[in-house]
């Protein structure tokens, strides 16, 4: 799998960088604008997909060695970790609740439980999608 | 345009069923992608169309659009994108395997008893 | 309140679960000495409730289970379910010791025999002291099932599992039966509680469900009870073991379908059809049992034909007990000796036909075989066998001073009193009733005399017995010994019996009459030259005369051979079934998953389109529509185009980018019916998944190769059309009405309020409806192992590059 197509290789360097920033923001965005977990993961997943097509599968590995399913397991924790969370302050499973903090730099800022869950979310969908793309990438 | 959306969906509906019910692996498992788009459009022309303004309670809108049935479909379209890539894989790994591309040559039934 | 009699209902089944631990671990003692401590046990403890439920008394405890849903656990103990609960327990204790020296530790299955014989005990105790009818037939059918169970005990037998499941599928076919009667009782009467049925007795009988409920019930009563001509069970459930036949299949399970048949008799006691059915096919089974039982060879046989023909003679009486139904009172009811016979008779059936049981186990063990044809002359070798078979064998003739004497004399004089029965026209035809019980007493004569004289006395034919003969052990004979004992004691004090047993179970049969008075029943051997002992006398006449002439003329059973008529029945349908089912299920079950999809579809279109026209609930609101849009008109028109191209290409290329197109139309759509969450959802889905098309499509392009072969499927496109057009039907029924309040304003509402949120889809997915994400996320996760495994596991064997 090995492509020669500068163009694209190098458009890619620079916009790659600015859809993953887009997704994050989207992610975390998510409870107050369209966007969240599944939508931040989803376009993560296209950010790497996109390198993989501009790339191939052997450089993308070596610049990212990541095992996306161990990703998929620990948004799955994640997830589940929320709601046992919800134990210690004996309300049922997946209670979840959000108040209002102050940063330094940021200023006030809502920060949910949510977010955590979320997280599992967005973490689930990319190592879904990438385990997919790359297993049969990969296939001889 | 609910009329229109209805036919739409059904429309959908008869090409992904007409797929589905094809011999061809491939064409099945497009089909089953069509089928899902139109339970989507579906799910979104009962809720009622333009009824409001978006769900986003920023926008301060007097009425909003019902948030449930997009929450539904939001799911299902994660959902259906799970389960096409999981046939897909699994027709193409068919192919590999036993080289039949069409589900008569599948049958498992001959060899019983 | 849990109470002990629950615990005690439920104790056999607590201890099945031990038995196969005590097995495996202490096997240095025979398993069945754990076992017997609890039939023993509850015996005793069931013993301690006839104080109270002498006379009219009756036990009720109630176990609250799901109180919300008024679902009770009634224990009901009265005279009826006492008699059964003690006659479970007491026969189940000395069956159980009979089996510690019958099954031999080291050869047997212990572990599954104790399980399946608890099972059974446990199971029978629930039936017989249950208010719910429901509970009845749950316990009732584990009674089927544990039968099954123990008449394929010995399963490498090909005989064996045929009479297993003979049994089962006839007596669960009868169960089936049971239920459809008791829910259509429940349907009139609405309840399901034994006691309110009989309440609410009155507004059944006037119901038009009343014959059929009545025939169903009774349907199950006689296919569970061997009646003709669902006999045929019987005699091959013999392939069991021998306690399992004195226990089952004679004493206790068997009786069930009496029990149900007593139970209900206050029920339906006042129709015609009720009297006449019972007792009719209670003779008839009598007579034709008895007449079997004379052909058999095997002593199994024979005991087997015998208690068919005992169950119908108990059956019989019962329904000649219904008559006294019909009056107010106790005073000058003659026929109210109907079902005290009955019931003493079901006792002293017990008795006998468990000792006669035992002792053909203890011949068969001792000798080898079971053939009166090899057998006789085994008196002196084996003695105390041979006055257990003397006494239980007199008693089953009828003979005096055993117990059978006075039940059969009472039998006699039931059956000749309710000749005068005013109603009915039994005054007509009711004198057939006396003939057909006498006559089918002659031959019950003739088969014990064979069981007893065939067996020990005449020549021993040494040579043709498999084993040399010998006493058993004691440990062996104590059971029937003990059976005997009773046969001899029931026989000269029966009236031990009335106070405390029989006449509460005739209060429980008769509540009604109980009420007026008490039953005074009294039983005793000289009535004085009645017509009865006369009859008694002709039976023994007759009998020893016919016994006498088959015992020269040895050819019986190629004279008249054995009538398989309703067992080839029975295989026959058996077949047909086997073979039409199998036809019919290869006639649907193509093995194409194209139609499957029709048969699915097909289906769900005739539902749809019925219910949708059906009901009415087609409407077409065109009012608040929304005006259609030039945007929407054009991405409508590249949603039916790409579709159509997806439909009819024959490029693998078009196909790809085509779906690709459909998928960003419809992204758009969500754009424009406000739906930004979804437009983002889909267009990135798009892109991955069209990505994930593409490099199948690289790595394989063969399988696209098949796209080329592409024939317009008229049948196919009519079937998806129809499918089409209905959900365009349902889309604007659907969209144009609003019967409800929609939830989601409580979701608009407390979004910010509850979870923080702005975002209403958002929050419904990861705070409302949190636990679907979460197993959605799972189905994702599973899915993409799913495609992990597919390509990368490579089980042995399963490649075939």
């Amino acid at each position: 799998m090995k492509y020669n197509d500068i163009i694209l290789q190098t458009v890619t360097k620079f916009i790659s960088f600015l859809i993953f920033l887009f997704a994050v923001y989207i992610f975390f965005n998510g409870h107050q604008e369209p966007g969240g977990g599944f939508i931040g993961g989803l376009m993560t997943s296209a950010v790497l997909v996109l390198l993989l097509l501009a790339f191939d599968m052997e450089t993308v590995r070596r610049a990212l060695p990541i095992d996306y399913k161990l990703m998929t397991a620990i948004g799955l924790v994640f997830a589940v970790g929320t709601g046992v969370g919800s134990f210690f302050f004996s309300v049922p499973f997946l209670s979840q609740t959000f108040g209002y903090f102050h940063f330094p730099v940021l200023g006030e800022l809502e920060l949910t439980t949510t977010l955590a869950f979320d997280l599992g979310v967005y973490l689930v969908v990319i190592g879904t999608a990438m385990t997919i793309i790359q297993t049969i990438g990969e296939d001889k | 345009m609910e009329i229109i959306m209805s036919i739409l969906a059904g429309f959908l509906f008869t090409v992904g069923l007409y797929l589905i019910l094809t011999k061809n692996l491939i064409r099945i498992i497009i089909g089953s992608s069509v089928l899902s788009h139109g339970a989507h459009l579906l799910l979104l022309t009962m809720a009622g169309l333009k009824t409001g303004a978006p769900p986003l309670l920023g926008l301060e809108a007097d009425t909003y659009v019902d948030p449930l049935p997009q929450a539904l479909i939001l799911t299902a379209i994660v959902i259906s994108f799970g389960v096409t890539s999981f046939i897909l894989v699994l027709g193409y790994r068919t192919y590999k395997v036993t080289g039949a591309a069409e589900t008569d040559q599948l049958r498992g039934t001959d060899t019983d008893e | 309140m849990f109470t002990i009699l629950h615990l005690a209902i439920i104790a056999p089944f607590l201890a099945a679960v031990l038995v196969p631990l005590l097995y495996k671990f202490i096997p240095r003692i025979h398993t069945g000495w754990f076992v017997l401590i609890v039939p023993i046990i509850l015996f005793s403890y069931f013993l301690s409730y006839l104080p109270e439920v002498s006379g009219t008394g009756s036990v009720m405890k109630t176990f609250e289970w799901i109180p919300s849903l008024g679902i009770n656990y009634i224990a009901y103990v009265d005279g009826l379910g006492l008699l059964f609960a003690l006659l479970i327990t007491g026969i189940g204790a000395l069956v159980v010791l009979y089996s510690i020296y019958y099954l031999d530790k080291h050869k047997e299955q212990l572990n599954n025999f104790y399980t399946y014989l608890l099972l059974f005990m446990g199971a029978m105790l629930g039936l017989t002291l249950s208010d719910n009818l429901i509970v009845l037939y749950t316990f009732w059918e584990i009674t089927s099932i544990s039968s099954f169970l123990l008449i394929s005990y010995w399963y490498t037998k090909e005989k064996s599992r045929y009479g297993a499941l003979k049994s089962l599928l006839i007596t669960v076919m009868g169960g089936f039966a049971l239920l459809v009667g008791f829910v259509l009782i429940a349907s009139v009467t609405g309840t399901y509680s034994i006691r309110g049925i009989l309440e609410a007795s009155d507004q059944l009988a006037d119901s038009p469900l009343f014959l059929p409920a009545m025939l169903l019930i009774l349907l199950g009563a006689f296919t569970k009870s061997a009646q003709f001509p669902f006999h045929i069970w019987l005699p091959d459930a013999m392939e069991a073991p021998t306690p399992v036949s004195a226990y089952l299949h004679s004493a206790t399970m068997v009786k069930a379908g009496i029990y149900l048949v007593a139970r209900m008799t206050p029920l339906f006691a006042v129709s015609a059809y009720w009297f006449w059915l019972v007792t009719g096919f209670g003779l008839l089974t009598l007579i034709w049992g008895s007449l079997s039982a004379i052909r058999q060879t095997d002593l199994k046989g024979i005991l087997a034909y015998s208690t068919v023909s005992q169950l119908g003679m108990i059956l019989s009486m019962l329904g000649a007990g219904a008559a006294a139904l019909h009056y107010d009172s106790i005073d000058n009811n003659a026929y109210t000796i109907a079902v005290a016979a009955a019931i003493f008779h079901l006792i002293n059936h017990a008795t006998y036909k468990g000792s006669l049981f035992m002792m053909v186990g203890i011949i068969d063990h001792e000798t080898g075989t079971r053939d009166i044809r090899r057998l006789g002359g085994l008196m002196t070798l084996m003695p105390i066998s041979f006055t257990i078979a003397v006494i239980g064998g007199f008693s089953m003739a009828g003979l005096p001073p055993f117990n059978g004497f006075l039940s059969k004399e009472m039998f006699f004089m039931s059956m000749v009193e309710i000749t005068h029965f005013p109603q009915y026209s039994v005054d007509s035809i009711g004198i057939l009733l006396p003939i057909v019980a006498w006559t089918a007493s002659i031959f019950t004569f003739v088969y014990c005399m064979m069981l007893v004289f065939r067996t020990f006395t005449g020549k021993l034919q040494k040579e043709k017995l498999p084993t040399k003969p010998h006493e058993a052990p004691f440990g062996m004979l104590l059971s029937p010994l003990i059976l005997v004992a009773l046969v001899v004691f029931i026989g000269f004090f029966p009236n031990t019996l009335v106070p405390t047993i029989i006449e509460p179970a005739m209060a429980s049969i008769m509540p009604e009459l109980a009420q007026t008075g008490s039953f005074g029943v009294d039983i005793y051997f000289w009535h004085g030259f009645s017509l009865e002992l006369f009859m008694t006398i002709g039976v023994v006449l007759l009998g020893t005369a016919i016994f006498l002439a088959l015992q020269k003329w040895n050819k019986m059973h190629v004279i008249f051979p054995e009538n398989r008529l309703f067992n080839q029945a029975y295989n026959r349908s058996l077949e047909g079934l086997d073979r039409s089912s199998h036809a019919l299920m290869s006639w649907h079950m193509t093995g194409l998953v194209r139609d499957y999809f029709i048969y699915i579809f097909s289906f769900t279109v005739v539902l749809l389109l019925f219910s949708l026209f059906g009901t009415g609930a087609f409407t077409i609101d065109v009012e608040n529509m929304v005006p259609v849009s030039p945007y929407e008109a054009i991405l409508s028109l590249v949603l039916v185009g790409s579709s159509l191209i997806l439909m009819f290409t024959r490029s693998r290329l078009k196909a790809v980018i085509s779906l690709g197109a459909l998928g960003y139309t419809v992204a758009l759509f969500f754009v424009l019916f406000r739906a930004p969450d979804l437009a983002l959802t889909q267009l990135t889905i798009e892109t991955v998944s069209v990505t994930l098309f593409l490099l199948c499509f690289y790595h394989f392009p063969q399988i696209f190769d098949a796209l080329k072969e592409t024939k317009f499927h008229a049948v196919n496109f009519v079937i998806s059309a129809t499918v089409g057009l209905t959900v365009t039907l349902i889309g604007l029924s659907a969209s144009g009405t609003r019967l409800f309040p929609a939830i989601s304003d409580y979701f608009l509402e407390n979004s910010y309020k509850e979870a923080g949120g702005n975002n209403v889809v958002n929050v419904i997915l990861v705070d409302f409806r949190g636990f679907d994400t979460l197993l959605e996320i799972l189905v994702l996760a599973i899915a993409s192992l799913g495609v992990y495994s597919l390509i990368k596991l490579r089980l042995a064997g399963g490649e075939n590059k």
